[in-house]
């Protein structure tokens, strides 16, 4: 067990290297020189020289690689060619507002899928089931920024109970936990949150059909437990995968939240990445993708331990 | 699927083979049987037609607007859904559009399909260091969410519909390759492919004959399935500024210069979304019907 565990980690570390050195070739395959990402393209020749210098842009690229890893590993991701502050100043607090509304997304997919996946599971082949499996579809195939764009027509053009548009009233991004804060939420986690519940609920759905399908089901049933208390049985089964799914989906929800972020110009790193790639600003461009990639990989690692925790057949694969 | 069809499918199958029918006979018949398939598969056909035959069905012309009919409500007269922000009428606009999200939608996919079918058959097939460097390096592109990936690279490359479909290339490539390696790895093992080997058949040839056509049916639901969300991700890219450029009209363009208009005429704004829906849903349900019908596993 513990073995694995180690294995497990020590494979997220290569990975990790190479997420690196796919962020750091992003700059390099961006059409112009990359000195251009660094200095503002209006730079007197001489400046230009130096920087080059300075950033080690003039050796060759895999010791440029080993400097740009050295930066960031000490958290120095470089400036914003838009605003001159430090790419990290302005990541660490749109992090912060990205992961909220992935976090709240996230747990209102988990329940609602289990829901309704745990319900179509049970009853299969019922109009439930056939309700369930047709909204998970919808989940999946909706374009949710276009839902986006639905639920402000409907939620605030037409009946004016939220708001469209950003993360607090007058337009300050200072975060507080009352309703007046409350309600700019509401809209992008109910459309960020159709993906988790559609493909949660097919998870859900699958997984629990083949657990009622096993012996032991029919077992309990015949020791006469009511359907509930069966239930739980298989809830216990379903939770290990079910979990490792809305974990991965937490992950994908951090970098697929861009779309929906500029729908409610959510201050988050989507919108952070959309300007940047409006501004043609690569140094944010690149820490952006850099920082959401490395949570991505740790949070991979996380949801592998702790599937190998709750599950301990896993270890053996 | 519940053991009920999956007992049917397996009494399906015999009768097929007592009849001698091929596998295509029973896999179309039984896609005859779904209804759900089939009326996806002809709205499919019917947008397939309207787009291709975009020119002779619009009204109007695409790009040519007018400031004084700008943001025109739905059923007005001589333009059934509208106007655009500049006065260009949504019907044609809808149409042409759909040219370009067909195109990005699918061309990602195709190019994909047959650059990570050759490699993950690859990876199964030969194993060894082969198939560890070809399935560590998409190791490195899973650690991506995909349209992370999708705008990391298009956000580097810049604007275009070619960068934009490379990109997307790029995020669905890795995601083939483990289907194909995977089913691959599954065949290898079959007897038939060790009694071709033994009466000294090449490994490229065992490949080509006995290997391919037993793997091309689940890669291909597979990427099936990945159209839906690949058109998603092309008119994402668009919506973002990153595809297609205007004037073209792209459905995800189209939604993003609409945005500003949903409180003037808010359901003309989202009418391109619309059409962006009924494509994926309609490509997804399809895609889960030739799973079904041609018994493909996962």
């Amino acid at each position: 067990m513990i073995l694995y565990l180690l294995r497990r980690a020590l494979y997220a570390i290569p990975i990790a290297l190479a997420v690196g050195f796919v962020c750091f070739m992003l700059v390099q395959i961006a059409p112009g020189d990359p000195i251009n990402a660094i200095v503002p393209p209006d730079a007197p020749g001489d400046v230009v020289e130096q920087v080059r210098r300075d950033y080690g842009l003039d050796k060759p690229l895999p010791v440029q690689f080993g400097l740009w890893l050295f930066k960031v590993v000490q958290g120095d991701l470089g400036r914003s060619l838009a605003t001159g502050r430090s790419v990290w100043s302005d990541l660490s607090t749109a992090i912060g507002n990205t992961l909220m509304l992935a976090v709240c997304a996230s747990l209102v997919g988990f329940v609602m899928g289990c829901t309704l996946g745990g319900l179509a599971g049970t009853f299969r082949g019922s109009w439930i089931d056939r309700a369930a499996t047709g909204l998970a579809v919808a989940g999946v195939s909706v374009p949710h920024y276009w839902l986006g764009m639905v639920m402000v027509v409907i939620f605030s053009v037409q009946l004016n109970w939220l708001p469209a548009m950003g993360a607090g009233p007058g337009g300050s991004s200072d975060w507080a936990w009352d309703w007046e804060h409350f309600q700019f939420l509401v809209l992008p986690t109910i459309t960020l949150s159709v993906i988790p519940t559609g493909i949660v609920t097919r998870t859900v759905r699958g997984i629990v059909a083949e657990i009622m399908n096993q012996e032991f089901v029919v077992a309990l049933r015949g020791k006469g437990l009511t359907t509930f208390q069966v239930f739980l049985h298989v809830v216990k089964n379903a939770a290990p995968n079910a979990l490792a799914v809305i974990g991965l989906q937490l992950g994908y929800l951090m970098g697929g939240s861009i779309l929906v972020e500029t729908v409610f110009s959510w201050p988050g790193t989507g919108l952070l990445l959309n300007s940047a790639i409006f501004q043609r600003d690569l140094p944010v461009l690149q820490g952006t993708i850099l920082v959401l990639a490395m949570f991505f990989v740790a949070l991979n690692l996380i949801v592998d331990l702790i599937q190998a925790a709750l599950d301990p057949r896993i270890k053996r694969a | 699927m519940s053991t009920a069809a999956e007992a049917e499918l397996a009494l399906q199958a015999k009768t097929a083979l007592a009849k001698g029918q091929g596998y295509w006979a029973g896999v179309f018949k039984r896609v005859r049987r779904d209804p759900v398939t089939i009326a996806c598969a002809l709205v499919l056909l019917v947008m397939f037609l309207a787009i291709l035959f975009a020119p002779l069905l619009a009204p109007h012309d695409p790009y040519q607007g007018s400031m004084i009919r700008r943001l025109r409500g739905l059923q007005t007269a001589g333009y059934p859904l509208g106007t655009d922000e500049l006065g260009r009428d949504m019907v044609t606009r809808l149409l042409y559009g759909g040219r370009l999200s067909w195109f990005m939608g699918i061309v990602p996919v195709v190019l994909a399909f047959v650059i990570g079918t050759t490699l993950g058959v690859t990876a199964g097939y030969m194993g060894g260091k082969v198939n560890m460097l070809i399935m560590r390096t998409t190791d490195v592109f899973y650690a991506f969410p995909s349209v992370l990936l999708a705008v990391a690279i298009s956000g580097a490359l810049g604007a275009g519909i070619v960068n934009a479909i490379l990109a997307l290339t790029l995020v669905f490539i890795p995601q083939i390759i483990r289907v194909a390696e995977t089913v691959t790895q599954g065949v290898r093992n079959l007897d038939f492919v060790d009694a071709a080997r033994s009466s000294g058949a090449s490994g490229f040839t065992i490949v080509r004959v006995h290997v391919l056509g037993n793997v091309l049916g689940p890669i291909f639901v597979y990427a099936t399935n990945l159209i839906s969300v690949c058109m998603i991700l092309a008119s994402g890219l668009s919506f973002l500024g990153l595809g297609t450029k205007p004037p073209e009209p792209e459905w995800g363009l189209m939604l993003n210069t609409l945005r500003t208009a949903i409180y003037v005429q808010p359901w003309v704004a989202v009418l391109p979304g619309a059409c962006i829906f009924v494509t994926s849903i309609c490509f997804n349900l399809l895609s889960d019907g030739l799973r079904q019908a041609m018994d493909v596993k996962g």
